[in-house]
């Protein structure tokens, strides 16, 4: 099969491979798929509390070239947008930017939908805070794997 | 050292000098027709069959006359099948093949069911080997054929080959095995195998594409198989079509070459398959050999990388030529149903690369290729949330997966 010049891209140097501290506040994580689907993807982002902007953004994939580029690229664009921007990102948009052929449009569907439970994770942390204010949010703690 | 490498050799592999030399004349002066009998150019092009024949018979411990021509492997195995299904149909109509069998095999079969066949489908040990119990409880006063390949052509596993067909033999019930992967490979004699019917093809082992044989057994019992295609009753009235006759003489040439230098190119490829066997274990963790080693093809090996996805795999090696098991490089979106009969999940499969390696590949190929996996594997488990976690000592059997 042959991938677009930017699938290449993304797999030979994948931006922001990493983790971050999944038990922090500031921080939303979104897993989804599953191994036996043959794409497993993990999204984090970590948002200033203050303004809504995601800050940092790091994944892990385990899938095909084409799911790798798409997480890799979402976490290109989620860098300094709002959650709500965040929010706005379509699977489309991944697949022209990428130009994944039809069998490999469900990679940027999973990309979405890491996009949506990261925040989704991120947005439950904020309302429990809330309902708990005595509990003191975590320092933030960066792993990133090199 | 030139890339890319060629490590797929299960599903073609480069045609022998030696086995181009010898066809070229038939392209070009010896153009006549095998079944021309009354001038030079047909007894010329009969000769040259006869010739291919004996060599192909010798290489499988046969007799000349019991080698019918085809097309390739996909033609024999529905020829046999089929053939016997219907010459067969007033004894039985019972078959028993595996579930790991070729697509030219179980599609055949599939078709025979819809036209009132009943076929059983073994289920596989974990180790790729048929349960001879299991087989022997298949049988019943129906069943007219059994159809188990000789070696898999994923996993390299070398099925009981002389047990089933004493087996079948003791029952009356006649023994078909798709040997496309094991001739010329490793020592197949369809006397002491107890074969009665065997699919060859001429580009697994060095020789041309599009050129196979059926090989039939005439003593003992005698086969008889009903032709699948009418026309002028060649090649004993079961394959009718005009010889091809450069085709043949190639894989006859190809026959004649692998039977005389098994033993060696056996030790050959074997110590090569094992030196990169040995190479990855020893620069990886997590991988796991999926089928027997101990009955295995000496030139196959067949490997998971856990927690690394097969295309992606295939992607960080792409001067390499390898297949996987994993659903993304096909059409089909399944992962390998080879695999999967053994009871690997779908994670496992998903991760799996089949190498298999030929007569024309190098140490230094096997050394690059190693080098260049090791790499690859490690730099996408750093991106794998599934290593990840499973050095975090999370057990993924327990994680509630978002399937989709």
């Amino acid at each position: 099969m042959a991938y677009s010049d930017k699938v290449l891209d993304h797999y030979n140097n994948p931006r922001n491979v990493g983790s971050l501290d999944k038990s922090s506040a500031s921080v939303g994580t979104g897993m989804v798929g599953a191994p036996e689907c043959g794409d497993v993807m993990k999204l984090q982002i970590r948002v200033n509390d203050e303004n809504g902007i995601i800050e940092d953004a790091k994944f892990k994939t385990f899938g095909c070239g084409s799911a790798i580029a798409s997480s890799s690229l979402a976490t290109e664009w989620l860098k300094g947008k709002t959650v709500d921007e965040a929010l706005q990102i379509k699977n489309t948009d991944i697949v022209n930017e990428l130009a994944l052929p039809p069998v490999k449009i469900h990679c940027s569907v999973l990309a979405e939908d890491a996009i949506k439970a990261a925040i989704s994770d991120y947005r439950n942390k904020q309302a429990s805070k809330v309902a708990a204010p005595a509990a003191q949010p975590e320092a933030v703690k960066e792993q990133t794997v090199a | 050292m030139k890339t890319p490498i060629y490590l797929d050799n299960h599903a073609t592999t480069r045609m022998d000098p030696r086995v181009l030399d010898a066809m070229l004349p038939y392209f070009t002066d010896l153009y006549g027709n095998a079944a021309s009998r009354n001038h030079e150019f047909g007894w010329v092009a009969e000769q040259a069959v006869d010739k291919a024949r004996k060599q192909i018979a010798d290489l499988i411990g046969a007799s000349a006359r019991e080698i019918i021509f085809t097309s390739g492997a996909t033609e024999s195995n529905n020829l046999a099948i089929k053939g016997v299904a219907e010459m067969y149909a007033e004894k039985g109509n019972h078959i028993i093949t595996a579930a790991t069998e070729h697509k030219a095999v179980l599609d055949t079969c599939k078709k025979l069911e819809k036209n009132g066949c009943r076929v059983t489908y073994l289920p596989l040990k974990g180790d790729g080997l048929i349960d001879l119990d299991m087989l022997k409880e298949a049988f019943t006063d129906k069943t007219i054929l059994v159809s188990i390949m000789y070696a898999n052509n994923e996993i390299g596993v070398i099925q009981p080959i002389a047990e089933i067909g004493k087996m079948c033999r003791e029952r009356g019930v006649l023994f078909h095995t798709d040997g496309v992967q094991a001739i010329g490979k490793v020592p197949v004699n369809v006397n002491t195998d107890n074969i009665d019917i065997m699919s060859i093809t001429g580009h697994k082992l060095y020789g041309p594409k599009g050129v196979g044989a059926l090989y039939v057994r005439r003593k003992a019992p005698r086969v008889q198989i009903t032709a699948q295609m009418d026309g002028g009753g060649h090649e004993r009235g079961m394959r009718s079509g005009t010889l091809n006759v450069p085709g043949i003489v190639g894989l006859g040439e190809a026959c004649a070459i692998a039977h005389r230098d098994m033993p060696v190119e056996m030790a050959r490829l074997r110590a090569m398959r094992d030196r990169l066997k040995s190479r990855l274990e020893a620069g990886l963790d997590e991988v796991f050999i999926n089928g027997s080693m101990e009955h295995r093809l000496p030139h196959n090996l067949n490997m998971s990388f856990l927690y690394v996805e097969g295309e992606s795999l295939l992607m960080g090696i792409n001067d390499v030529a390898v297949s996987s098991g994993s659903a993304c490089t096909s059409a089909t979106l399944e992962p390998s149903y080879v695999l999967k009969a053994l009871g690997l999940g779908d994670d496992l499969a998903h991760s799996s690369i089949r190498f298999g390696i030929g007569r024309f590949n190098t140490d230094e190929e096997i050394d690059y290729v190693a080098d260049k996996l090791i790499e690859v594997v490690s730099k996408l488990r750093e991106l794998s949330p599934l290593y990840e976690m499973v050095k975090e000592g999370i057990d993924l059997s327990t994680v509630q997966w978002a399937a989709h």
